[in-house]
C-alpha cells in the first residue's frame, strides 16, 4: 500500500528515510510546530518548490534536457491564477479557471516550443528556451495593462482562504483561512510530487531513463525518442504551471520577480543539483535545504556579524547582504563532495 | 520460391565523393541466412546503416516485407519488423542487465506511454525480458548495471536486445567480435537455432570462415561498398574474386 504511494521508489537509505519523515511530518503540522507568519511563508514555500524542483528534475535528471524556461511555466500558472481572479472576480471558478488555463497554455507552449527545437538537438532546445523565457518576461513587464507590469497584481482570492475567515482556535493556533490555504497548498503539493514520483517509475520514466542513457539505441529498439522528449516537456511545463498557480493562491500576489525571474530558475538548477538528480527524493531535499538557506541563512549571518563586531574582515564577510557569497560556497561544497547529490551520496553511502 | 522479406534496390550512399554502399541490389528471404563478407572499409555496416536507417541513403530504395521503408524513422523500421545488433556495442550503460532487455520488449508490447501505471506492475515484462537472459546465460547477472559487464557479456547483452525484438530481419554485425573461445558458441549457438525456426531471415555480417561454413545459406561479397559476389557458400568460397581478395586476408580460419 505504501509502497504503491511511493510508486516501489523506496528511499533505499536509512537517514534519506527519516529525512523525508521529518520533511513530511515537519510539512505536515507546519502551522502547529512552527508558529508564526514567517515560518508558514517558509513552509509554504518549500511544498511549492518541492513540486517546481521535481517536475524540472523530470526533465534534467530523468530525460537529460536542459531547460531555461522552467520559470516562464511556472509564472504562467500564477498569472493564470492572478489573471482570471482579477478579471472574473473573486471566486472559486476563477481559481480553477486561472490553474486550468496556466497548465493548458504552459503545455501547449512548451510543445510548440520542443516541436521547434528537440527535433534538432539538444542544445537548440536549451537555447530555444533561453531565447522564449526572456521574450516572455519582458513581455510580461511591457504589457502593464494587462500584467501591472514590474509591478505585479494584486488580487483577492475567496474569503475561506485569507486570514479574515476565523473558525476559532485549536492548541493554541488560530484555525483560519490561512491556515485552511496553507493545507491546500500542503495537500496539493503532496499529490502532484505523489503523481511525479509515479511518472518517474513508470514505463514511461523508464523509456525516459534510456534516451538519457543512450538516445541512439532507444531509437534503434523502436522508441520515438522524440515524442518522449516532446511529452516529458509538456508533462513537467504542466505541473511547473500548477505549482505557479498554487504559488499565486497561497501569495495573493504575483509580479515578474516572485515567478519568473532568471535568478528563480537558478535557484531551481542549484536546488536540483544539490538534492540530486535523476531523483524524486532529491527535489525534496535539495528545496527544504535552500529555502530554508535562503530565509534563515541571512538571520544566522546577521547574529554572526554582530558578534564578531571587533574583530577585522569577519564581520564584513557574515554580513547579512553576502549570503549569496555563503550559498555559492555551500554550492560548491556540496557538488565537490556530493557530486551526485545528497540523495546520491546517501544511497552510496549504504552501498559502501 | 520463398517469401522475400528484404530487398535493397540500388542502395547507394556518398559521403563527399567517397561512395561507401554503391548501388547493392539484393533480396532476402524468409528461413535463409545470408553471411556478408569483404574487407575492413568494405561497407558492411554502412548497408546495415542504410537498411535500419541511422543513415539516409543518397540512391535506391529500401523495402521491408514489400513496403518501401527508404524515408522512414529508425523507430519506424523497428516497429515494423528490422532488428539490428551493433558493432560496438550499444547499451544503456548504467542501467541494469535486466532493464536494458525489459526496455526492448517495452517497445515491442507499445507500453512506453503508460505514464501513470508502475513498471514493477508489469510483470509480464520482466517475465519475458529473463526469457531471452536465459537464453544468451545472463539471467545470473540481472541486476548488475551493464557497465558492470565483462566485454564479452556485454556483446551477449547486445544480442539478446536483439533477439528481444524478435524482429523479421535478424541484422547481425560481428556478433562475437572479442568474445573468448568459450563464449561464442552460446551466440552462435542462437544464431543457429533462429535460422531453424525458419520463418525469419539472417544477415550476419562476420569475418570468421569456420563460422560462416557451419550457419550460412548464401554469401554475398562486398567491395568498395559494391557488389562483388551472390551465391550459396561454396561457389562464392571458390569464385577467382573472392579467392584473389579476400582469402588471405579476411576469410581466416579461427
Ligand atoms: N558517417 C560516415 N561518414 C563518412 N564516411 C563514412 C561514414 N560511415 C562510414 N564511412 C566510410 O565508409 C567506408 C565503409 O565503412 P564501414 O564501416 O561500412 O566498413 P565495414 O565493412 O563495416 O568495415 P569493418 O569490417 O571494419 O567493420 C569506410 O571507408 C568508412 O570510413
Ligand atoms: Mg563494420
Amino acid at each position: 500500500m505504501l509502497i504503491n504511494i511511493l510508486s516501489g521508489d523506496k528511499p533505499r537509505s536509512v537517514i534519506l528515510t527519516v529525512l523525508l519523515l521529518g520533511i513530511l511530518v515537519a510539512l505536515a503540522f507546519a502551522p502547529f510546530l512552527f508558529p508564526g507568519v514567517r515560518s508558514l511563508e517558509t513552509a509554504a514555500r518549500i511544498c511549492i518548490f518541492i513540486v517546481l524542483v521535481a517536475s524540472y528534475d523530470l526533465l534534467l535528471g530523468y530525460g537529460g534536457i536542459v531547460s531555461f524556461a522552467h520559470t516562464m511555466f511556472f509564472g504562467l500558472g500564477a498569472y493564470g491564477v492572478a489573471l482570471a481572479s482579477e478579471n472574473m472576480g473573486r471566486g472559486w471558478g476563477s481559481l480553477a479557471v486561472g490553474t486550468v488555463a496556466g497548465a493548458v497554455a504552459a503545455a501547449v507552449l512548451a510543445l510548440v516550443i520542443g516541436l521547434f527545437s528537440l527535433r534538432v538537438r539538444a542544445i537548440f532546445f536549451a537555447m530555444i528556451t533561453l531565447a522564449v523565457a526572456s521574450a516572455v518576461a519582458v513581455l510580461v513587464s511591457q504589457l502593464s495593462g494587462i500584467t501591472g507590469g514590474e509591478d505585479g497584481l494584486n488580487y483577492s482570492i475567496p474569503r475561506e482562504l485569507t486570514p479574515a475567515f476565523r473558525l476559532g482556535e485549536f492548541l493554541g493556533v488560530k484555525i483560519n483561512g490561512k491556515l485552511l490555504n496553507y493545507y491546500l497548498v500542503f495537500f496539493a503539493s503532496l499529490a502532484l510530487f505523489l503523481m511525479l514520483l509515479r511518472v518517474v517509475n513508470s514505463p514511461f520514466g523508464r523509456v525516459l531513463q534510456a534516451i538519457r542513457e543512450n538516445d541512439f539505441r532507444a531509437e534503434a529498439i523502436g522508441y520515438r525518442v522524440i515524442y518522449y522528449r516532446i511529452a516529458a516537456t509538456c508533462l513537467s511545463a504542466a505541473v511547473a504551471a500548477l505549482a505557479g498557480s498554487i504559488f499565486a493562491i497561497w501569495l495573493r500576489y504575483v509580479g515578474p520577480d516572485t515567478t519568473l525571474s532568471f535568478e528563480i530558475m537558478l535557484d531551481i538548477l542549484l536546488m536540483v543539483v544539490i538534492g540530486g538528480m535523476g531523483t524524486m527524493y532529491g527535489a525534496v531535499l535539495g528545496a527544504t535545504i535552500f529555502v530554508l538557506a535562503q530565509n534563515y541563512l541571512q538571520n544566522l549571518m546577521g547574529a554572526a556579524s554582530e558578534a564578531t563586531t571587533g574583530l577585522p574582515l569577519i564581520p564584513d564577510l557574515l554580513n547579512p547582504d553576502r549570503w549569496l557569497l555563503w550559498l555559492g560556497v555551500l554550492f560548491i561544497l556540496s557538488v565537490y563532495f556530493f557530486p551526485t547529490g545528497i540523495v546520491g551520496r546517501l544511497r552510496e553511502g549504504r552501498r559502501a | 520460391m520463398t517469401q522475400t522479406l528484404l530487398e535493397t534496390d540500388g542502395l547507394t550512399v556518398r559521403f563527399g565523393g567517397h561512395v561507401a554502399v554503391d548501388h547493392v541490389s539484393c533480396a532476402f528471404h524468409a528461413g535463409e541466412l545470408t553471411a556478408i563478407v569483404g574487407p575492413n572499409g568494405a561497407g558492411k555496416t554502412t548497408y546495415f546503416n542504410l537498411i535500419s536507417g541511422q543513415i539516409p541513403a543518397t540512391e535506391g530504395r529500401v523495402r521491408l516485407m514489400g513496403e518501401d521503408i527508404t524515408r522512414a524513422s529508425v523507430a519506424d523500421r523497428c516497429r515494423k519488423g528490422l532488428g539490428r545488433a551493433f558493432q560496438l556495442t550499444n547499451l544503456f550503460p548504467n542501467l541494469s542487465v535486466l532493464e536494458n532487455v525489459r526496455l526492448v520488449i517495452q517497445a515491442h508490447r507499445n507500453k512506453g506511454f503508460s505514464l501513470f501505471s508502475m513498471a514493477a506492475s508489469h510483470t509480464e515484462l520482466t517475465t519475458e525480458a529473463m526469457a531471452v537472459l536465459e537464453r544468451v546465460k545472463l539471467d545470473h547477472l540481472k541486476d548488475k548495471n551493464v557497465s558492470e559487464l565483462s566485454h564479452g557479456n556485454q556483446r551477449k547483452l547486445e544480442v539478446a536486445m536483439l533477439i528481444a525484438l524478435d524482429p523479421m530481419v535478424y541484422m547481425f554485425d560481428e556478433p562475437t567480435a572479442g568474445m573468448s573461445a568459450d563464449e561464442a558458441p552460446v551466440v552462435l549457438d542462437l544464431i543457429a537455432e533462429l535460422k531453424a525456426e525458419r520463418e525469419r531471415t539472417i544477415l550476419l555480417v562476420e569475418h570468421k570462415m569456420d563460422v560462416i561454413r557451419t550457419l550460412a545459406d548464401r554469401i554475398i561479397v562486398l567491395h568498395n561498398g559494391a557488389l562483388a559476389a551472390d551465391g550459396d557458400p561454396a561457389t562464392v568460397m571458390a569464385s577467382d574474386v573472392v579467392q584473389e581478395a579476400y582469402m588471405g586476408k579476411e576469410l581466416t580460419d579461427v
